[in-house]
């Protein structure tokens, strides 16, 4: 692999073999960083490797303290059950659920509320209420039951739809092979 | 006389003559006076040459009022803004959507207006997901951490002590054309391909701090999150990223503007435009993407059988006329000069070709350099409208030799609804014998 490629730069550091984007540009023997900690930055490293559920915290929410906080602080955009509101359409149902290409993967709901709802506080939820929320919206789609909690463990096992955890396919462009015709096209 | 000559007054008048809505009422008036003192002796001639061909007479030259007045007074400090004659030269929001708020939204590039490859910073396209934060950058932090030997952290002052690199790139979002496959939507070309601006980005190659927190064997994704409150993210792989991906601090030759990631980006050349995270924080080094719902319910391609194409990050080779587009007017019969843009995130373009009889027919474009790869660049193409009805468009060729293919060709392979992605079609517009130009996408 290119990345492990070392090179010695003015004999004093070790550089990367950098690629011929940036050619004529030479890393400069410097740091200007500074070193820091994982345990530093924890109330940044909020993402979700949402197809093994790496990264999920401690914590843990129910199908019930879901709607109630739902109905608190996400019914206003959402409308009641999640039915659609002001601002948004259902997220329950459909072929694809909750939007777009959908998820493929259950932890990618708690990732998406945990930065970015509510959109008018984001970040200010504790994990257990990510997790109930999580719950809240899973139940009414019935991929969990009822009285469901979920926690790191469960929310990683919950098996979502089939034809949407395989309904995706690699970028497998160009997929057009046009011809540069000039006369009687 | 020259057919420069009269093509001059033709390009110059194209912002009022060839206005869209709101400006028309209030630049009409203003036109005369304006060219008459802006070009002085050159547009005089001009205006003699189509005087001799319509059989007007042309009035007497007065002696213009700027010219018998002092002008505004240099401020001992301040920031430059464009005449007011040109307050019709505006981003504008979808007026094909209605948005039910503003925070999650976007804005487009009045690229008909553009003159140049550079877009001017006040009116690089926007798409934001929660809004426009105002970053303190002396507050701002980077840290890049995860499968790293070293976890680090740099302020800006960090970042901007590093020589610097500059490039001259486009910058498209996934979702222009959104509106404009299979029926007509827009208007204008603001509106059909907009999301598109091209700026020399200035900031320091993401691989040298990569090199600086060393990277672990087995690394082979980045994400990078945004500081704003939707903390929008991105998985990229570390082959891009170690390619040509830049971390930006700077677009036309200015800090970047808050609505455009004030005080730090990422710079990803050649792809879909949410990939070059705004408001940067944070990049995490992993073995494995993330599948974010940005990169699953959001910014995936709709396939035929219910698929959908994720991690679509290259925008393919494309090209539209700009010059004269939806919305103008033609002004009689005549010489014109077609012209456009063309860009692929794949390479350079070689090569645009015209047609003006709905794609029968196609000419060779004069491209107009620079040529840079994954940048902007501007054709011309020399036409004689006879006053008929006329279908335009343009054809661009990259260097890979891909060819930009029709709608047609594009919904072969994919499935052309809902919020349909990565629009590279051929895009024609409909001159009828009145001179107007309409959007001919169907």
């Amino acid at each position: 692999m290119q990345l492990h490629k070392i090179t010695i730069a003015g004999g004093l550091a070790l550089a990367l073999s950098f690629s011929a984007a940036f050619a004529g540009s030479s890393k400069p023997a410097v740091s200007f960083g500074t070193p820091t900690t994982e345990a530093d930055i924890a109330a940044w490293d909020i993402d979700i490797q949402t197809a093994t559920g790496k990264g999920l915290p401690s914590g843990s929410g129910s199908v019930a303290e879901g709607k109630a906080l739902f109905e608190m602080q996400c019914v206003s955009c959402h409308g009641v059950d999640a039915a659609g509101g002001p601002q948004y359409g259902s997220m329950v149902g459909g072929k694809r659920p909750l939007t777009g290409g959908g998820y493929p993967y259950a932890p990618i709901l708690f990732d998406y509320i945990r930065r970015a709802m509510p959109m008018n506080a984001p970040q200010s939820l504790s994990n257990d209420e990510v997790y109930a929320l999580t719950a809240y919206i899973y139940a009414l789609n019935e991929f969990i039951p009822q009285d469901a909690v979920l926690d790191a463990g469960s929310l990683a096992s919950i098996q979502m739809p089939v034809h949407v955890r395989d309904g995706f396919i690699v970028d497998d462009r160009p997929d057009t092979a046009a011809t540069r015709c000039m006369e009687d096209c | 006389m020259t057919e420069k000559q009269i093509l001059q007054p033709i390009s110059r008048s194209s912002p009022e003559k060839y206005s869209e809505g709101m400006a028309r009422e209030e630049g009409a008036l203003k036109t005369t006076t304006r060219r008459s003192f802006l070009t002085g002796a050159a547009s005089a001639v001009a205006a003699a040459t189509v005087a001799s061909t319509t059989g007007a007479v042309a009035s007497p030259l007065e002696v213009q009022p700027s010219s018998k007045s002092m002008g505004r007074t240099t401020v001992p400090q301040g920031y430059g803004m464009p005449s007011k004659y040109e307050g019709h030269v505006t981003r504008n929001r979808t007026d094909v959507y209605v948005n039910k708020q503003n925070y999650s939204d976007w804005s487009m590039t009045p690229i008909q207006h553009q003159h140049g490859i550079v877009t001017p910073n006040g009116l690089i396209f926007e798409r934001h997901h929660a809004g426009i934060p105002d970053i303190d950058p002396d507050t701002h932090e980077l840290v890049i951490h995860g499968m790293v030997r070293q976890p680090m952290r740099y302020t800006m002052d960090n970042l901007m002590r590093y020589p610097s690199i500059s490039r001259f790139h486009f910058m498209e979002c996934s979702g222009n054309g959104l509106t404009d496959w299979l029926a007509v939507k827009s208007k204008t070309v603001q509106q059909t391909h907009g999301l598109l601006s091209c700026s020399q980005f200035t900031g320091v190659p993401v691989s040298w701090l990569l090199d600086e927190v060393g990277l672990e064997s087995g690394a082979k994704w980045l994400l990078f999150e945004g500081a704003d409150g939707s903390a929008h993210a991105r998985s990229i792989p570390l082959d891009k990223a170690l390619d040509d991906v830049m971390l930006v601090f700077a677009s036309g030759g200015e800090m970047l503007r808050p609505e455009n990631g004030y005080p730090l980006r990422a710079f990803i050349p050649g792809w879909e435009g949410n990939t070059s995270v705004k408001w940067l924080r944070r990049i995490k080094v992993s073995d494995q993407p993330w599948h974010l719902r940005s990169e699953t319910a959001r910014y995936t391609d709709p396939m035929p059988e219910g698929k959908f194409r994720q991690f679509s990050m290259e925008m393919e080779c494309k090209s539209v006329i700009t010059n004269p587009s939806g919305g103008m007017q033609m002004q009689g019969p005549g010489l014109y000069e077609l012209q456009g843009f063309a860009w692929s995130g794949n390479g350079t373009i070689k090569a645009v070709d015209i047609t003006t009889d709905g794609g029968r027919t196609w000419r060779t474009a004069d491209l107009e350099g620079p040529v840079l790869n994954k940048c902007l660049t501007r054709f011309r193409y020399r036409w004689n409208w006879d006053g008929g009805p006329a279908k335009i468009a343009s054809r661009a060729v990259d260097s890979t030799g891909y060819v930009q293919p029709t709608v047609a060709e594009l919904a072969a392979n994919r499935r052309i609804a809902g919020f349909v992605q990565h629009h590279n079609g051929i895009f024609p517009w409909a001159i009828d014998t009145n001179g107007e130009v309409r959007n001919a996408i169907a």
